[in-house]
């Protein structure tokens, strides 16, 4: 489904990426992390094309994405920092992005979900943290598309919203559909996660089954077995 | 008053190609004193036509005189001659001898009019001549270059001559005159001429007005010549790099009134003119509306409008003898407080940007930047380069109608 | 396209900058024509104005939206939609209403004072072609420094100097350059430092118009030869279109690199 052959991405003089070999298949989901600034997030960027690697291809669906735009129909993607226009009302960010897919798009289940209808005519600019989220949760889940890619979703937000979160990735996942997920809570990646993907300095440290890992670090769960990475890497 | 009698008394001779005088060199031999030649329609190729006796020529439906580039056609030589209404061709060039349509030498009460002179050297000439009318006359030559044309009107040594109504184009001066005084320029149209429109030289007490001057090489020359008096003229579009309305050089106690100067590289270009009146002009979209240069003294500027000119005024010294007082300025940007129809602050007319165009003329293209507006209005606060005292301390809030 | 153009537009709707330069331009219209009375007065009052305040505002503003936007962009950029579509679709936005504010708000007096019926009419088109011209070329020029420049305050530093640079410096050096070498033909110099300055170039638009007179008092051949022919004013509008397409051009070279 996507297929990540020699990725390198350098920002001046830092190499952030540095050769990542990756095949997430049909399906499932793909939890991806690392610590701060192991290029999680430009990972992700660089598949949805917001970014330009400097070295290596994507793939998805067999196609290379460079310069591409139209595979993005098949993606719904959460970003890490949801930034809207802050002129805009809730409900007028919905109608654009729906106008912008040519798609109907089934927003107004989401928007009960996450009980938003009381914010409907509110600016963006007038919202809480944990709303923003919510709104944005609702644009990515929006459209019915083969891949999905979360970055941090469960930012902000409150125990009753996180639930519902992981309710959906759980239908999606239900419907067959490849789910990307970066986060830092673990918990919330041994409760949803298929696989993982553990990132180091630009490169995959790991990629397998949960269970996979906890084997090669001989940790009792995700918790420890990453706080045992990270130290390696400490005093390596 | 004899002479007057003759006139009217006289006999009338008629020619025309099938009469019994078939050419005007006959008429004129036969005729007496006072007489009327008649001629009538046709063309007659003749020339070094001598009239020595006071005569009336009168054209009858425009007859062709054409002179075949052979030489002069008419010289009038007695007092008294009118010739009217005939249509002068051909006359001939010459390097050694300014030969004219007509010419008339040392002669007195002359009438010049409805005639229309084409292809040729010079028009209407006038040599020691005076008491004459000069009017409604046609001039058109195919003048290209100075040395080998003519002038229209050319008055040289003459007094109290009317000139009147004419048109003069495509000579080298449509109206020139030189040692002559007294002579008035009314209602005539020079244009396109090769050099001046009109063109004084050491004539003095002379008036012009309500004429129009266009599209000449040089506009108007008044040169070395005193009480002038230019009034109600029409300057316009005269253009090029050494082109004016009006040029005066060395001419003192001139009035200047009620002209109009309209699009023309320099308004008017003054060098060593004194005590000159400028009243009630009108300069509009020129380059500069008026230029000078040298020593100028004790001249008053009153009641003109300055409109939409691209340099009002132009010195080339930081000397200033003259008086600008009461005139309308389109970019005079004062205020006026007590709504006396003055402006509060007095006008700088000069800008300092002038006087790097006058030193460094490829500058004009800096003409409305922002730059030179900065300069130029530091240098109006506090003029280092322009005269300090050259200022209208009464200028017009609204145009002098 | 359109789509960003409409949504870009609909931003800008929004905020009260393009209200208030359409207002700007309306007020100082019908004070000039209304207060004065004089149409070819208020023409060359504009004219000195707008080749210094167009590009000032629209560098200004195209810096500031730029920035202001990249919310928006980056929502777009992760839906399916052409990369060129999004910046192009922006910058036909702001100028479109930088544009559009202009038009109106000077059309609008001019035309309720009978401009239809006045000799100013073409006078007043060369003006509006300029002022449209100039828009564009600073929108340009200034989204060109926002790409490149991620730091806001920098950014306007840059903006603001370019303004500086092209209104104000630029013909100071011209000027000194023409005094110095005085004693050499200049004329070449002069077209091409002209041609080179945007500014400079609706400057002398309006100078054919207005200052005709005294341009044909220029001695030089080459002056004389283009600015007395229709190819001058030919010349004058294929340079101004140069620098339209030049730097939207480059704009776009580098939005399609940028990483986001």
């Amino acid at each position: 489904m996507i297929r990540v052959s020699g990725l390198e991405k350098k920002f001046g003089r830092q190499t952030v990426l540095n050769g990542i070999e990756l095949d997430i298949a049909e399906g499932g989901i793909y939890a991806i992390l690392g610590p701060n600034g192991s290029g999680k997030t430009t990972l992700i960027k660089c598949i949805l094309g917001l970014t330009h690697p400097n070295e290596g291809e994507i793939f998805i669906h067999d196609k290379a994405v460079r310069g591409k735009w139209k595979y993005r129909n098949a993606i719904n993607y959460l970003p890490q920092i949801a930034n809207f226009p802050e002129n805009l009302r809730v409900k007028e960010l919905f109608s654009m992005i729906k106008d912008i897919r040519q798609s109907p798009g089934r927003d107004e289940r989401l928007i009960e979900i996450f009980n938003l209808e009381p914010y409907l005519n509110k600016k963006l600019s007038t919202l809480s943290g944990g709303t923003v989220q919510k709104v944005n949760l609702v644009l990515t889940f929006m459209f019915d598309s083969p891949i999905v890619i979360l970055d941090e979703p469960t930012s902000g937000l409150d125990p009753l919203a996180m639930l519902k979160l992981k309710e959906l990735i759980r239908q999606e996942r239900a419907a067959g559909k490849t789910l990307i997920i970066t986060t830092h809570i673990m918990q919330f990646v041994e409760e949803v996660s298929d696989r993982i993907v553990y990132l180091l300095e630009g490169k995959i440290y790991y990629s397998g089954s949960v269970q996979g890992l906890l084997e090669k670090t001989q940790q009792q769960d995700l918790e420890h077995a990453i706080a045992h990475i990270t130290k390696q890497e400490l005093y390596a | 008053m004899v002479m007057m009698a003759q006139n009217v008394t006289g006999k009338t001779l008629t020619i025309c190609q099938n009469c019994a005088i078939n050419t005007i060199e006959e008429g004129i031999a036969l005729a007496q004193s006072g007489d009327t030649l008649r001629v009538e329609r046709g063309t007659y190729r003749e020339y070094n036509l001598f009239v020595d006796k006071p005569l009336t020529i009168v054209g009858i439906d425009t007859p062709v005189i054409d002179g075949q580039k052979r030489g002069e056609i008419f010289r009038i030589t007695a007092d008294n001659v009118s010739i009217i209404g005939l249509k002068i061709i051909n006359v001939g060039v010459s390097y050694t001898s300014d030969h004219a349509a007509i010419r008339i030498v040392k002669s007195e009460g002359f009438n010049v009019s409805n005639n229309e002179l084409e292809q040729l050297f010079f028009g209407i000439f006038l040599e020691k001549s005076s008491r004459g009318r000069i009017a409604n006359n046609r001039i058109s030559g195919v003048a290209k270059d100075e040395y080998n044309s003519g002038n229209g009107i050319h008055i040289w040594y003459s007094k109290n001559v009317d000139v009147q109504d004419n048109t003069v184009e495509g000579v080298r001066d449509g109206i020139y005159l030189e040692f002559s005084d007294s002579v008035h320029i009314r209602s005539n149209k020079s244009r396109k001429n090769l050099r001046y429109g009109l063109h004084f030289m050491f004539s003095n007490h002379n008036f012009y007005g309500d004429n129009t001057f266009e599209n000449n090489g040089a506009g108007v020359a008044v040169m070395f010549s005193k009480f002038i008096e230019m009034r109600g003229n029409h300057f316009s579009k005269n253009w090029g790099p050494a082109s004016y309305g009006m040029l005066l050089k060395e001419i003192t106690d001139a009035t200047i009134s009620d002209n109009i100067f309209e699009e023309n590289t320099v308004g008017i270009n003054i060098e060593g003119s004194n005590r000159i009146v400028y009243e009630r002009n009108q300069f509009i979209q020129n380059g500069w509306a008026i230029k000078v240069l040298g020593a100028c003294y004790s001249n008053t500027f009153r009641s003109n409008n300055f409109l939409y000119n691209s340099f009002d005024l132009s010195y080339n010294s930081r000397m200033n003898d003259n008086l600008f007082e009461g005139n309308y300025w389109s970019n005079y940007s004062g205020y006026d407080l007590d709504k006396d129809g003055i402006g509060d602050i007095p006008h700088r007319p000069v800008k300092l940007f002038s006087y790097v165009v006058n030193r460094t003329p490829e500058t004009l293209i800096l003409l409305r930047s922002l730059f030179m507006d900065i300069i130029d209005f530091s240098e109006r606060v506090s003029p280092v380069f322009t005269p300090d005292n050259l200022a209208d301390t009464k200028p017009l809030m609204r145009k002098v109608e | 396209m359109l789509k960003i153009l409409k949504y870009s537009f609909y931003d800008l709707l929004r905020s009260r900058w393009a209200y208030a330069y359409f207002l700007f331009y309306l007020i100082l219209g019908f004070v000039l024509l209304f207060l004065n009375g004089d149409l070819s007065k208020a023409v060359i009052t504009l004219m000195n104005l707008i080749i210094i305040l167009v590009p000032l505002i629209s560098t200004i503003f195209g810096v500031m939206y730029f920035y202001s936007s990249r919310e928006f962009t980056e929502l777009l950029l992760a839906q399916p939609v052409r990369r060129d579509a999004i910046f192009l679709g922006q910058y036909l936005g702001i100028t479109g209403t930088l544009a559009s504010g202009l038009l109106l708000g000077l059309g609008i007096p001019f035309v309720a004072y009978g401009l239809f019926q006045s000799n100013e009419i073409y006078d007043f088109i060369t003006l509006i072609v300029s002022g449209l011209a100039l828009t564009f070329i600073f929108t340009g020029l200034a989204f060109n420094i926002a790409v490149r420049n991620e730091n806001r305050i920098r950014g306007f530093g840059y903006a603001v100097l370019l303004w500086l640079f092209m209104a104000v410096v630029y013909d100071g050096l011209f000027l000194l350059t023409l005094i110095i070498f005085e004693e050499y033909p200049l004329d070449h110099f002069s077209l091409s430092a002209t041609v080179f300055n945007p500014i400079d170039l609706s400057r002398i638009l309006i100078l054919l118009k207005l200052d005709i007179s005294a341009l044909l008092g220029y001695t030089g051949a080459v002056f004389k030869n283009f600015l007395g022919t229709k190819s001058g004013i030919f010349i004058s509008c294929l340079a101004l279109l140069s620098w339209i397409v030049i730097p939207l051009w480059t704009f776009m070279r580098k939005s399609r690199k940028k990483d986001f």
